[in-house]
């Protein structure tokens, strides 16, 4: 069995592993999310309807209101956040956004994980090492 | 990160519990941008009171819980000092002096009057608004400030030139008892040239029109910076208010040049800070049409049953506007029209006669929130009509509603009518 290794920036420390959900798509916190359930609601969003729960997150960065944080933040405290976060740009609402989160998150990988990991690829984060350890679904 | 002696003593507690987990979270903040050092800040605006309907749920456990678990990051609960830098609160839940926004519950009011009282109490002034920067905190040119609201940070940013990122509930938090936030991205400045350039090759003149090209480049630059080219009408505060709200909803847009307008550059070249453009971009006729068509994707009703004007906050001008084109007329029985301004402008706006006025039509002036905040709407609302593209990007995924953008007369004659007319014109 094939595995891929990414290496990246810790964001956050941590290890998780779990199922990857990939979006191309940047995302919104407050207007984009429902923490409650962990779903992108923003109404235009490819991932409109899905949720993120206990996923590894693979995604190009935040956008929208300074309510990322606070939203991904309620997000932790209902059991909805996902299990860590992979983003390529960094920017102060999704950095704030990861920590408050307390997530393993890492970013400034050496490939593009967008490129990398698919959606149901099994996706294992060492973020204390900065490694990101990939099982395609179809191998 | 390095620290100075002062913050390291903050980090090992001399200031206290509260100061010591803000500063243990600025670091974890940092540290997660790649931030190397702090910067000292004396102008906040953050969010404190307990105003989201999940948030209020955790309101029971006092105030001080709220500061430590939402402003802090701290599970710990630790008691809130007076602020150390100036602060003021944006947004609210609610605007408790107003019967129409009584839908929550009682508890609901009094867990804000209360934030109100308990925050005020600790040096937070309460503007109580997304738009700080039209009722006395007006940084100046060069000013690190620490800012949520993403559309007062690219007004900030863009047409004062003073500094800030995005920050969050929870670093403006920690900023507020500390005076210090990361040294990053916008503060440095040479993060601060343009990297992407937009022909505007429409004209861009009345307010609709930036509303819809903020819209338009939002989606085209996303978190970059752009140049403007080719906007030949001198806007105002107002259209540069709603034009940044827009870029900063489709997109994450935190700052703009546009030259002889904004005032850290004069020219194209200085904006790019002699560099070629990374990615340039058109807004012309077609641009402008997808960008309508997109905030009036939601939309197939004409049945409109709720007029929302004042995202943001609306200036007094807007409010004299909305009166003079209410005068004499009566809005359908079928709709309902609110229009938000500063609760500080809503007594420039009784004061000059122009409440009675828009009441008298049968509307309301309200303070202090809006729908997308507080989800609160007229009850039974299905259809909304707004001039603000803000709320017509976020109200159908934030309440389910449809959403019709348009212009301020348009949505006028909407409330008129009961009916939507409106169109690109």
């Amino acid at each position: 069995m094939s595995m891929i290794v990414l290496h990246g920036r810790k964001v956050v420390g941590g290890v998780s592993e779990g199922e990857a959900l990939v979006t191309r798509e940047t995302i919104s916190g407050w207007g984009g999310i429902d923490p409650r359930t962990g779903k992108v609601v923003e109404t235009r969003h490819e991932l409109c309807g899905v949720s993120f729960k206990d996923k590894i997150l693979v995604f190009p960065g935040a956008k929208g209101s300074s309510g990322w944080s606070q939203y991904f933040h309620l997000a932790r405290l209902a059991g909805t956040a996902p299990k860590a976060i992979l983003y390529n740009r960094t920017t102060t609402k999704v950095a704030l956004g990861a920590v408050v989160m307390r997530v393993p998150a890492l970013t400034d990988f050496d490939r593009d994980p967008l490129s990398i990991i698919e959606d149901g690829d099994w996706v294992r984060v060492d973020a204390d090492r900065g490694i990101v350890e990939i099982t395609k679904k179809s191998s | 990160m390095k620290l100075t002696d002062v913050e390291q003593g903050m980090l090992d507690g001399a200031e206290g519990a509260a100061v010591q987990k803000a500063m243990d979270l600025l670091i974890r903040y940092g540290e997660a941008l790649g931030a190397e050092r702090l910067v000292e800040t004396n102008n906040v605006c953050g969010t404190f009171v307990a105003a989201g309907p999940m948030i209020r749920e955790f309101a029971s456990k006092g105030n001080d819980a709220i500061f430590s678990e939402f402003n802090l990051d701290s599970t710990e609960h630790v008691a809130m000092p007076p602020v150390k830098a100036y602060t003021c609160h944006l947004i609210m839940g609610i605007d408790s002096e107003h019967p129409e926004m009584r839908q929550v519950s009682e508890d609901a009011a009094r867990v804000q009057t209360e934030g109100e009282k308990f925050f005020g109490a600790k040096g937070i002034n309460m503007l109580s608004t997304c738009t700080p920067y039209q009722v006395g905190n007006v940084p100046v040119m060069g000013e690190h400030c620490a800012w949520m609201e993403s559309s007062a940070v690219i007004y900030c940013n863009s047409v004062l030139g003073a500094r800030t990122n995005t920050e969050g509930r929870e670093s403006t938090g920690a900023a507020s008892i500390t005076g210090r936030i990361p040294y990053f991205g916008l503060h440095i400045p040479e993060n601060r040239h343009a990297t992407h350039l937009v022909d505007v090759r429409v004209s861009v003149d009345d307010m609709m029109d930036w509303g819809l090209l903020g819209y338009a480049i939002g989606e085209m630059v996303e978190e970059d910076i752009p140049v403007f080219r080719g906007l030949e009408s001198q806007p105002s505060l107002i259209k540069l208010k709603h034009f940044g709200a827009a870029a900063a909803s489709s997109g994450g847009v935190e700052m703009y040049h546009m030259p002889s307008v904004t005032p850290e550059t004069r020219s194209e070249e200085g904006a790019l800070g002699g560099s070629a453009p990374r990615a340039s971009w058109i807004y012309g006729p077609q641009e402008r049409r997808a960008a309508y068509e997109k905030l009036n994707s939601t939309a197939s009703s004409a049945d409109v049953d709720f007029i929302m004007l004042g995202c943001p906050h609306n200036s007094i001008e807007q409010v004299w506007q909305v009166a003079r084109l209410l005068e004499g007329r009566r809005i359908s029985p079928n709709t309902s029209l609110w229009v938000f301004t500063p609760r500080a402008l809503k007594e420039v706006a009784d004061r000059s006669g122009y409440t009675d006025v828009i009441k008298a039509a049968g509307g309301h002036v309200l303070s202090d929130t809006c729908p997308a905040i507080s989800r609160i709407m007229p009850k039974g609302t299905r259809v909304v009509a707004t001039d603000s593209a803000k709320q017509a990007h976020y109200l159908p995924a934030i309440t389910g509603v449809q959403a019709w953008f348009g212009s301020v007369a348009d949505c006028v004659e909407a409330a008129v009518a009961g009916r939507w007319t409106g169109g690109l014109r």
